[in-house]
């Protein structure tokens, strides 16, 4: 099982021939997207290097300060894609929300992870932290991108039956019910989906690493599941936070829609 | 002294309504007439904390409404909107949505019918909402806010989407039922008719400003 293939600069190379073959098509077939993917790739390998190095010196000088910055920076820069991608349509108050349910819902179920699943050692060991807070802190990104997007939808095209339903004499909470299940629902279906593929359809990003990496299939299974356990819970509890936080920016103090 | 039901003192919402002063009394039916853009629609969202003033006071049995807690209050001052909204669902689940969102007991079916019956809807319970029309929509509206049975019925326009026959037979129906239980019923409509022969009062609200009575 050992016996690792190192690819070397060469090899790495060739493999832009994908981007040339897409090229070739997308000139021929005039879609006039050659520049999105020419940048796309080089900053995606400009990204990856850079990434490669700092994890390599982050790992090779373990401290628990740097791995601490380094989720910190992990949390920050995804708060910040999902208030851009937003931009105007968020209040003060639902920015607030994003940050707050983004950072307790992926920190609670990264550390139960890593102290009581994996049970790491020494608790800051980076090889373990940082990729680990990586999946769950991406993955709760789109859930909770997913959810703010649906709950907004939701508001607007459904403000008419909110209004109806406070008039009646409902509470904000059930005024707003339905639209919260199912914007729970669309949060969290990309990662019910993936868990329903995986192993059949597709073998996960982190699976395929380790066995590339020469480590048995049945720990990588071990630890894909778990990981896929994990990713479940932080996307769940960081869409029901922001989701319950959330639906009350959208009400003023008198319960009525802002 | 009784406390009237209602008092507006010095009332301003932004620049479109302004009313110095207003009274309105318990157990009787007060309509508010005038022509629409009057602000009319927007007294009764006040009465129903649906909106707030941004000037003066709203009194509520002569406590100031922002203390009453606002689901509290519009549970006891009840709302017909003049668009009505239905939601998804059968008849039924229309009618039962008010009941389920003041977490009030379910009635038997055979209320539901009644209240069905009160506004001439011959409908069946489990019938779609879907194909029904602006006037049938009103109907189970009205239906939905007597089943709650609250103290205080605000009624916006209650027969804009109803003939002139069925309109009038069914605010008579309402009004009778209502006085029954001794319930006050405020309505806005722009039927001076419907206005003068149904109301105890009739207060005329003209460009934001409380008129002539």
């Amino acid at each position: 099982m050992n016996g690792i293939i190192d690819l070397g600069v060469w090899q790495v190379a060739a493999a832009y021939i994908f981007v040339l073959i897409v090229l070739a098509i997308v000139k021929a077939r005039k879609i006039g997207k050659e520049k999105e993917i020419i940048l796309s790739s080089i900053r995606m390998t400009l990204q990856l290097i850079l990434a490669g190095y700092l994890l390599m010196l982050v790992i090779e000088n373990p401290n628990p300060w740097i791995t601490l910055g380094v989720i910190a920076l992990m949390e920050v820069f995804a708060i910040m894609t999902i208030i851009n991608k937003f931009k105007k349509k968020l209040s003060g108050s639902m920015k607030k929300v994003i940050a707050l349910s983004m950072s307790a819902g992926t920190i609670a179920p990264l550390l139960f992870f890593l102290f009581v699943v994996v049970q790491i050692e020494p608790w800051y060991a980076p090889q373990y932290f940082i990729p680990i807070a990586g999946m769950l802190v991406g993955n709760s990104m789109t859930g909770i991108s997913l959810g703010v997007k649906t709950l907004i939808e939701g508001m607007t095209t459904q403000k008419a039956l909110v209004e109806e339903a406070l008039i009646l004499g409902a509470t904000p909470k059930s005024a707003t019910k339905h639209i919260i299940d199912s914007t729970f629902d669309a949060a969290i279906m990309p990662t019910i989906n993936s868990m329903i593929g995986m192993g059949i359809v597709f073998l996960p990003g982190m699976m395929t690493g380790q066995i590339l990496s020469g480590i048995s299939p049945i720990t990588a299974i071990a630890y894909q599941i778990a990981i896929m356990l994990g990713i479940l819970g932080a996307v769940a509890l960081s869409t029901i936070l922001m989701l319950h936080l959330g639906y009350r920016t959208f009400f003023n103090r008198e319960a009525q829609l802002v | 002294m009784n406390e009237p039901l209602f008092k507006l003192d010095d009332v301003r919402v932004h620049d479109f309504l302004y009313i110095p002063y207003l009274v309105l009394e318990p157990i009787k039916t007060t309509t508010l007439v005038g022509e629409s853009g009057g602000g009319k629609t927007t007294i009764l969202r006040l009465l129903n904390k649906m909106s707030s003033p941004t000037q003066g006071t709203v009194y509520y049995q002569g406590t100031d409404l922002k203390t009453i807690d606002p689901v509290t209050h519009r549970r006891n001052v009840v709302m017909l909107s003049q668009s009505p909204v239905v939601f998804d669902g059968t008849i039924r689940e229309n009618l039962l949505v008010g009941i389920r969102f003041q977490e009030k007991p379910i009635p038997s079916d055979e209320q539901l019918r009644l209240s069905l019956a009160q506004v001439s809807l011959k409908k069946s319970l489990d019938g779609p909402t879907k194909t029904l029309s602006g006037g049938e929509k009103q109907r189970l509206s009205l239906a939905r806010i007597l089943l709650l049975d609250p103290p205080v019925f605000l009624l916006d326009e209650p027969s804009s989407a109803l003939d002139d026959i069925t309109g009038e037979m069914i605010i008579q129906m309402l009004i009778s039922c209502v006085r029954d239980r001794k319930k006050t019923i405020i309505m806005v409509t722009h039927s001076r008719k419907l206005a003068e022969t149904y109301s105890d009062e009739v207060i005329g609200i003209s460009n934001g400003k409380r008129g002539n009575q």
